[in-house]
C-alpha cells in the first residue's frame, strides 16, 4: 500500500519537534551551527540531519506572515536519485518510498547531484548517501513516522496515500474558502508525484520548496543510456567519483546560495 | 489555570497575550487546533513581535510591551460600552450589583486612588483601604442594587473609571492600530453570549511587571463579565512555563506562604496561634485553622498545634522575596546560601551585580544536573578573580526528571505520577535523597546542641533509610493521627490536633497507597475532556475551578452541548466535582458561586490587593513615554524600591535619550529557562545555538546594523562609575518587529531570549544583566518584560 | 489524471520503471519489514516532561538499565504521543551520539559531588559523606550565629524562631515530594530568605 506523509503547513507553529524527533529516533548526532541572523538551523540537510523546518519572512499588503516549512527527501515518483543511481542502489519500496541499499551503493553520490530538493547527501567517512527513510523502520512495525508521532498539531500525518489526498484536498478548500488564494497541494503532481504531500496556504517559494523542480536532464539521460551496461558502470566508478566530486561541491555551494539568496530568513 | 490544556478544544476564541503558547507550551497548540478544526475557533494573539503564536494567529495585535492593562481595559470599556457582557452571570454571580463606600474616588491625574499615604518601609506609596470596602447594612449584609443603577454599584463604578480606555486612548498607548484593537475587541466579547467560550491564556508577558498583579486581574475582570470563568472552554488560563512550577508553589516553596497557599505569620499580627486563626478570613477560607493545625501536626506530631506553631518561623514585615535576599546578601547580611536546581545568577535581575553579591557568601549549596553559572560565579569565565572569592561552594550531581520517581502537578493542577526510568549517572542522586540525607547531617549536629534546636530535632522526618517518595506522599495527603489512616477529602481535617495533612490542597491524592490517584492511566474516550480517571488534579479531583459558574441560577448549562453540571429538579448530574453546595437546590448555590471569597461573588472590584481596586494602566518603571491616562502618574506608586531609582531606572529625558529603546526578554521554543539543562542538550544547541537580539528593519537601517552582525546592548544596570558596559549579541532583522507609533511619536521595540550564560556547552552573554530590581507591589516578581536600553553596532560575543 | 496515475505506476514494478526511465524498478519490499524495531522488547516507562507546564507523557523505552529511546507517551491524554523540539530532546540529557551513531554519556552531566574551597581556582571531588558533614557544620555555623529566636514586639515577646542569613531557593524543576521536603527543612531551620523560580 502506498504511503505518504502529509505535511498540513496552516498547521505548523514550527516547535520542530519532529526535527529533534528525527534526530533522536534515527540517533543522529547533532551539528555545530552559529546563528545566521535566522532561526533555521542547521542551514541545509546534511547526513546528520535528514529533515528540517524552513522559516521564511514574507510582508504582503502591510501584514507579516511567517512560514514554516518542512525539508526533506520528497520520495519522488521520477526520483533523480534513483534514476541516476548506476549501480541500482535505490529503489521504491512496497510503501512507496524512495530507499538506498548501502550494500549496492558504489559511493558515486552521483543521487546527491540529481536530487531535484537537494535532499541527498553524502558521507564522506562511510562513502554513503543519507536522506529521510519515511522511518520504515517504523513504519512496517505499526509505528508513525518519528516526526509524525512528536507533532503536536497535526501538521504532520501520516497514512494511506489516498486518505492523504483526500485530507490534503479538504484542508486546501478550507484554506481557500478563508481566504487563502493561493492554496494548493505540493507533490500531486511535481515529479510525476510525491511521496511526501504539502497543504500550503501560500507560494511554495515561501516554504522554501522550488515551484517547478524537475530532474535534471543528465540524470535521465545516464540511465537510458546506462541501463543496458551496468556491469560498466560499475566500472567506471572511479571516473564517476572523480568526475562527481566537483558535482557535489556544486551542490553543497547551491544550498548555501539558496540560504543567502532568501535573505536568509 | 482555573481549566486545564485538554479542555481547551471546547473554546470558540482564544486570546494569548502575555504569553507565546507555540514556543513555551507547544502541546496546548493540539487543542487550540483541535477546537479551530472542529468548531471554527478563532485564535487572537497579542504580543509586541510576531512570534510562532502570533504566525499561526487568526488576527495578530501589536502592542507595546508594558501596555496589557491598557489593552485590556480597553477590552473592559467595549464590553461594558457595547452592552456585551453576560448580564444574568455578572448580576449573579459577580459583586458587580454591590454598593461601594461613598467616599471611593479616584484621581485621575495621578492615578492614585482615596487613601493615599507614604509607606516609608517599602520607599513607596500604600494605601489605607477603609473607602475601599462595600457599604453594609446595620445587619452588616451588603447592599445591593439589583438594577445596577446607583452611582456606587461596582457596575456603575467601572463604567466611569474604563470611560476613558477608549479606543482611540487605548490604540495611542499600546501602538496598536485602532481597526485591528476594534476587531480584537469585537471577536472576543462575541463569547459573552451565553453558550459561548472565551479562554484568556497568559504567562510571564502578563505578569513579570510592576503591575504583574494589576495585569492579572486585567485577564480576570473581563473574564467574569463575559461569563468565561467556570465554563468548559472558558478561564483565566496562567500557563504555567516550568514541569513543576505548580506543585513547588502548592508545597509553599515561596517566602510568604507556608503549604497550601496558607500565608507565613508575621511577627506583629501573628504572634500565637490563636493570633494566627484569629486573622482567619471569611468564605472557604473560614477552614484554615484545620488546615494550618493539621500541618503542625505533620511536621511536629508530638506536640500540640499550638505548641509548636512558635517552631514557624515569623516574618518581620519586610519582603524576603528574590530581590530582597539578593540585596540582603549584597549588604553582607545572608552569608550562606543553598540553591536546589536553580540558577539566578541568570534568571534574576540586574544578575550581574547578583554574581558580585554571591562573592559575600560564606558557603553555596548548589544541586543541578550540570555546572550551572550560579555555582561557577568564582571562575575566570564569570569573570571574576577566584582568588579574590572566599566563599566556599559545593556542587552536588542531581538527578534528571526520569531519574526518579515522584509526583509533578501541571498547570491544570493534575498531579500526576513520574516513573523512574533508570538511575542518575555515577554518583548523582535525585533530590529527594540529598534533601534527606542534608536533613539528617543537619540533625546530627543540632542532637550534639545548639541554638534552639528543638524545632529541628523533634521534627517528623519518617521516609525511611533511602527516602521514599511514597512515605512523603502520605505526609502530603494527610492522615488520622492516631490510627494512620489517609484521608480522601480535606472536609476531614480537624483544628484540633486529631488530624496530620502536610497540604491541605492536595487530600486524596494518595489516600489509597496501593492504587494512588496520582497514578491513574484512564483515559476519557468520550466526553468533554475532564478525564477525571486519568491522574488527579487539586482540590478533591476538580478539573474546572469556580465551576458553579457553568449552569444559570436554576442549574441549567449556559451551553447545553457542553454541561458541566445540570439540575434534574432533584440532584445534580454532573461532569466534574462542583465546587460549590451541591447539597443544596441551586438557586441557593448561585447566591455562593465563587465559594472562596467571603462574600460568594467574583470580584470585580477587590479589597484584597496593596494597589488597585480596579486594574489601572501604569507605565512600566521605565517607559519611553508619559502616562497618558493619567498624566501625573508615576509608575506603580505603591511599587518597593529596593534601590534609589535615580541609581537604578531611567528616570528622566536625559537618560531617555541615552536609553531609548523598549526591551522585551522572552524564552525560545528550543530552549528552558536559564539553558542550564537544554544548552547542555546538543540537539537543542544545533537548532538554537547562539543568543541573539530581534530587531526591526527600520531600527536595523537606522544604525547600519545587518542581518547576525554582533551589537551591543546597554542598560542603566550597566552603568557604573561613570563607565558603561553592555552585553554582546547577534543581530536578528526581522520583518516580525515593527517600529510603533506611541501618542504619535516613533518607539523602537526589541527583544531578546535570556537562555544563555558562560556555564554549559553553549556559551553567551547573560540577558538578565540588563533588567531592573523592580517589582510588583503584591508578589514583587521583577519587571524582565519591558525596560529601557540602547543598542550599538558592533561588539565583542562572550 | 496525476494523482491516481501515481498511485497505479506504485502498483506496478514494470510501468514504474519505464516510467522512470530506470531498470532499478521495483523492490517490492520494504527493507525494514524484516528490521526488528530497535526499541523492541525494550522495558517502557512512563515519565513526565520535565520542561514545561503543560505535563506531558513520555516513554522512556530501557534496556539493561539504560535509556534507549524516549518519545511522546500516545496513552497520554494531553499530548496523545506528541513532544516539542525540548521534550524530544531529553534523551540527550543522559547520553549524546557521536558522529558513528553510538551513544556515549553527556560528558557535562555531574557524576560526583564537588567543592570549591575558599579563593581556590578549581573543583575537588568528594565524597558525598564528607560533603553532608561539611555542609551541615556550615549551616549549622551561620544559623546559630544569626538565629532570632524572640523579638519584641508591641511590649510582647514573640517566639520567631528566625535566621536573615540563610537563602534557600526551591525548584519548579523538583518534584513535589522534593518541594515538600525542601520547605519543612527551610522552616524548621528558621529561613525566611525563601523562594523559587516561580517568582524569577
Amino acid at each position: 500500500m502506498t504511503k505518504s506523509i502529509l505535511i498540513d503547513t496552516s498547521k505548523c507553529m514550527a516547535c520542530r519537534g519532529c526535527q529533534v524527533a528525527c534526530k533522536q529516533w534515527n540517533q543522529l548526532p547533532a551539528e555545530q551551527t552559529t546563528f545566521t541572523g535566522t532561526y533555521e538551523t542547521p542551514p541545509s540537510l546534511s547526513t546528520h540531519t535528514w529533515m528540517k523546518i524552513t522559516f521564511n519572512e514574507v510582508e504582503e499588503g502591510g501584514k507579516v506572515k511567517w512560514f514554516f516549512g518542512n525539508q526533506r527527501c520528497m520520495h519522488c515518483t521520477d526520483a533523480g536519485c534513483m534514476i541516476s543511481c548506476p549501480a541500482g542502489a535505490i529503489y521504491h519500496t512496497e510503501a512507496g518510498t524512495v530507499a538506498i541499499d548501502e550494500k549496492k551503493c558504489i559511493g558515486c553520490n552521483y543521487c546527491v547531484a540529481n536530487c531535484p530538493f537537494q535532499a541527498v547527501s553524502f558521507d564522506r567517512a562511510t562513502n554513503l548517501p543519507f536522506k529521510c527513510t519515511f522511518c520504515l523502520d517504523r513504519t512496517s512495525n505499526g509505528l508513525q513516522p518519528a516526526c509524525a508521532a512528536a507533532c503536536p498539531t497535526g501538521a504532520i500525518t501520516f497514512g494511506d496515500r489516498n486518505a492523504m489526498v483526500s485530507r490534503a484536498s479538504m484542508r486546501v478548500g478550507q484554506l481557500k474558502d478563508a481566504g487563502n488564494r493561493n492554496a494548493t497541494i505540493y507533490g500531486l503532481e511535481e515529479v510525476n508525484g510525491t511521496g511526501m504531500l504539502y497543504v500550503l496556504a501560500d507560494k511554495p517559494e515561501h516554504y522554501s520548496l522550488p515551484a517547478d523542480p524537475q530532474v535534471p536532464f543528465g540524470a535521465r539521460l545516464w540511465g537510458v543510456l546506462f541501463k543496458p551496461f551496468r556491469i560498466f558502470v560499475v566500472l567506471a566508478v572511479g571516473l564517476g567519483l572523480w568526475a562527481n566530486r566537483a558535482q557535489v561541491k556544486e551542490v553543497e555551494e547551491a544550498k548555501k546560495a539558496q540560504k543567502s539568496s532568501q535573505g536568509v530568513k | 489555570m482555573t481549566n486545564h490544556w485538554i479542555d481547551y478544544k471546547n473554546s470558540d476564541v482564544f486570546m494569548n497575550i502575555g504569553g507565546n503558547t507555540a514556543e513555551n507550551h507547544p502541546i496546548s497548540m493540539k487543542w487550540i487546533e483541535k477546537a479551530r478544526e472542529t468548531k471554527g475557533a478563532k485564535l487572537i494573539v497579542v504580543d509586541p513581535r510576531v512570534s510562532r503564536t502570533a504566525a499561526v494567529a487568526d488576527l495578530y495585535v501589536p502592542i507595546r510591551p508594558g501596555t496589557n492593562v491598557a489593552y485590556l481595559g480597553g477590552l473592559i470599556q467595549y464590553i461594558l460600552a457595547n452592552k456585551l457582557y453576560h448580564k444574568e452571570y455578572v448580576e449573579n454571580y459577580t459583586n458587580a450589583t454591590f454598593l461601594i463606600n461613598e467616599g471611593f474616588k479616584w484621581d485621575d491625574v495621578t492615578g492614585l486612588f482615596e487613601g493615599v499615604q507614604d509607606n516609608p518601609a517599602r520607599n513607596a506609596k500604600g494605601y489605607n483601604q477603609a473607602t475601599w470596602q462595600y457599604q453594609r447594612d446595620e445587619e452588616g449584609n451588603v447592599r445591593k442594587d439589583p438594577e445596577m443603577r446607583d452611582p456606587n454599584c461596582v457596575f456603575q463604578i467601572m463604567r466611569k473609571f474604563y470611560a476613558k480606555y477608549s479606543l482611540d486612548n487605548i490604540s495611542k498607548i499600546t501602538g496598536a492600530p485602532k481597526d485591528v484593537l476594534e476587531e480584537s475587541y469585537k471577536l472576543f466579547a462575541s463569547t459573552g453570549q451565553p453558550g459561548k467560550a472565551g479562554n484568556i491564556m497568559y504567562a510571564m508577558g502578563i505578569t513579570q511587571f510592576t503591575h504583574g498583579a494589576q495585569s492579572v486581574r486585567s485577564v480576570a475582570v473581563p473574564q467574569l463579565l463575559l461569563g468565561n470563568i467556570g465554563i468548559p472552554g472558558g478561564g483565566v488560563n496562567a500557563q504555567r512555563g516550568q514541569a513543576n512550577v505548580q506543585g513547588a508553589c502548592d508545597m509553599g516553596m515561596l517566602y510568604h506562604i507556608v503549604t497550601g497557599y496558607m500565608p507565613t505569620p508575621q511577627q506583629a499580627a501573628h504572634a500565637t496561634l490563636a493570633d494566627y486563626n484569629a486573622a482567619t478570613p471569611g468564605g472557604y477560607w473560614a477552614n484554615r485553622p484545620k488546615f494550618m493545625a493539621s500541618m503542625l501536626k505533620a511536621w511536629w506530631p508530638d506536640l500540640r498545634p499550638e505548641q509548636s506553631y512558635p517552631f514557624l518561623p515569623k516574618l518581620d514585615g519586610t519582603d524576603h522575596s528574590h530581590i530582597a535576599s539578593y540585596k540582603l546578601m549584597g549588604e553582607g547580611e545572608v552569608k550562606g546560601m543553598i540553591c536546589w536546581a536553580d540558577n539566578p545568577a541568570v534568571s534574576g535581575p540586574t544578575a550581574g551585580a547578583k554574581r558580585q553579591y554571591q562573592a559575600n557568601l560564606d558557603w553555596l549549596i548548589s544541586v543541578d544536573l550540570f555546572e550551572n553559572e550560579t555555582a561557577a560565579f568564582w571562575q575566570k569565565e564569570a569573570g571574576a578573580n577566584p582568588a579574590d572569592i572566599k566563599t566556599e561552594v559545593f556542587l552536588l550531581p542531581g538527578a534528571a526528571g526520569y531519574e526518579k520517581d515522584g509526583t509533578k502537578t501541571n498547570s491544570g493542577r493534575w498531579i500526576q505520577w513520574n516513573w523512574k526510568a533508570q538511575d542518575p549517572p555515577g554518583d548523582a542522586k535525585s533530590d529527594l535523597w540529598i534533601a534527606d540525607r542534608l536533613f539528617k547531617a543537619v540533625r546530627a549536629e543540632y542532637e550534639k546542641g545548639g541554638v534552639f534546636p528543638d524545632p529541628i530535632t523533634r521534627m517528623n522526618w519518617d521516609y525511611g533509610d533511602e527516602a521514599d517518595p511514597e512515605r512523603v506522599d502520605k505526609e502530603i495527603n494527610g492522615y488520622d493521627v492516631r490510627t494512620g489512616a489517609l484521608y480522601t477529602s480535606f472536609g476531614q481535617l480537624k483544628d484540633d490536633g486529631s488530624t496530620a495533612c502536610g497540604s491541605w490542597i492536595y487530600t486524596g491524592f494518595f489516600s489509597d497507597p496501593a492504587n494512588p490517584a496520582c497514578k491513574k492511566r484512564i483515559k476519557e474516550t468520550q466526553g468533554i475532556g475532564s478525564n477525571s480517571n486519568w491522574s488527579w488534579a487539586w482540590p478533591l479531583n476538580r478539573r474546572i475551578v469556580y465551576n458553579r459558574g457553568a449552569a444559570d441560577p436554576s442549574g441549567k448549562p449556559w451551553n447545553p452541548d457542553l454541561p458541566l453540571f445540570r439540575w434534574d429538579g432533584t440532584a445534580w448530574q454532573r461532569n466534574d466535582v462542583p465546587d460549590f453546595n451541591a447539597a443544596i437546590p441551586p438557586e441557593d448555590s448561585a447566591k455562593n458561586a465563587f465559594i472562596m471569597t467571603a462574600e460568594g461573588h467574583a470580584r470585580l472590584f477587590t479589597q484584597g490587593l496593596n494597589d488597585a481596586p480596579l486594574p489601572i494602566h501604569y507605565e512600566p518603571a521605565e517607559s519611553p513615554v508619559a502616562n497618558l491616562l493619567y498624566p501625573q502618574a508615576t509608575y506603580n506608586p505603591v511599587s518597593q524600591r529596593f534601590y534609589p531609582p535615580t541609581e537604578h531606572t531611567v528616570v528622566n529625558d536625559e537618560e531617555r535619550a541615552r536609553y531609548p529603546y523598549v526591551i522585551t526578554t522572552y524564552r525560545v521554543c528550543e530552549h528552558y529557562q536559564s539553558g542550564i539543562m537544554t544548552r547542555n542538550i546538543p540537539w537543542l544547541n544545533e537548532t538554537m545555538p547562539e543568543l541573539f537580539i530581534e530587531i526591526s528593519e527600520e531600527m536595523a537601517k537606522e544604525k547600519d546594523i545587518a542581518n547576525g552582525d554582533t551589537v551591543t546592548i546597554e542598560s542603566k544596570r550597566l552603568f557604573n562609575n561613570g563607565e558603561q558596559k553592555g552585553i554582546v549579541a547577534k543581530a536578528c532583522v526581522t520583518k516580525r518587529l515593527k517600529p510603533m507609533t506611541i501618542n504619535g511619536d516613533k518607539v523602537h521595540v526589541v527583544g531578546m531570549p535570556w537562555h544563555w550564560g558562560y556555564a554549559g556547552m553553549a556559551k553567551g552573554a547573560i540577558t538578565n544583566d540588563l533588567a531592573p530590581s523592580v517589582g510588583d507591589p503584591n508578589t514583587t516578581i521583577p519587571e524582565y518584560k519591558a525596560f529601557l536600553c540602547n543598542i550599538r553596532k558592533g561588539g565583542k560575543l562572550a | 489524471m496525476k494523482l491516481s496515475r501515481r498511485d497505479f505506476l506504485k502498483l506496478s514494478g514494470a510501468s514504474a520503471a519505464a516510467a522512470s526511465l530506470t531498470s532499478v524498478g521495483f523492490n517490492g519490499v520494504a527493507e525494514g519489514a524484516f528490521q526488528p524495531v530497535r526499541i523492541n522488547y525494550a522495558k517502557e516507562v512512563h515519565t513526565i516532561c520535565t520542561f514545561c507546564g503543560v505535563g506531558c507523557g513520555i516513554i522512556c523505552h530501557v534496556r539493561d538499565g539504560k535509556i534507549i529511546n524516549a518519545e511522546g507517551d500516545p496513552d497520554h491524554p494531553i499530548n496523545e504521543g506528541s513532544l516539542c523540539s525540548k521534550g524530544s530532546s531529553i534523551f540527550n540529557l543522559s547520553y549524546v551520539y557521536d558522529s558513528k551513531g553510538n551513544f556515549k554519556p553527556n560528558p557535562k552531566r555531574l557524576t560526583r559531588p564537588l567543592w570549591r574551597d575558599k579563593y581556590s581556582d578549581k573543583w575537588v571531588e568528594k565524597d558525598w559523606d564528607w560533603m553532608f558533614e561539611r555542609i551541615a557544620q556550615k549551616i549549622k555555623e551561620t544559623r546559630d550565629a544569626t538565629f532570632e529566636e524572640t523579638v519584641q514586639v508591641g511590649g510582647r515577646t514573640v517566639t520567631v524562631n528566625r535566621t536573615n542569613a540563610i537563602s534557600w531557593l526551591g525548584s519548579a524543576f523538583c518534584t513535589n515530594e522534593e518541594n515538600y521536603l525542601f520547605k519543612k527543612i527551610a522552616r524548621g531551620l528558621g529561613m525566611i530568605n525563601v523562594d523559587h523560580c516561580a517568582r524569577l
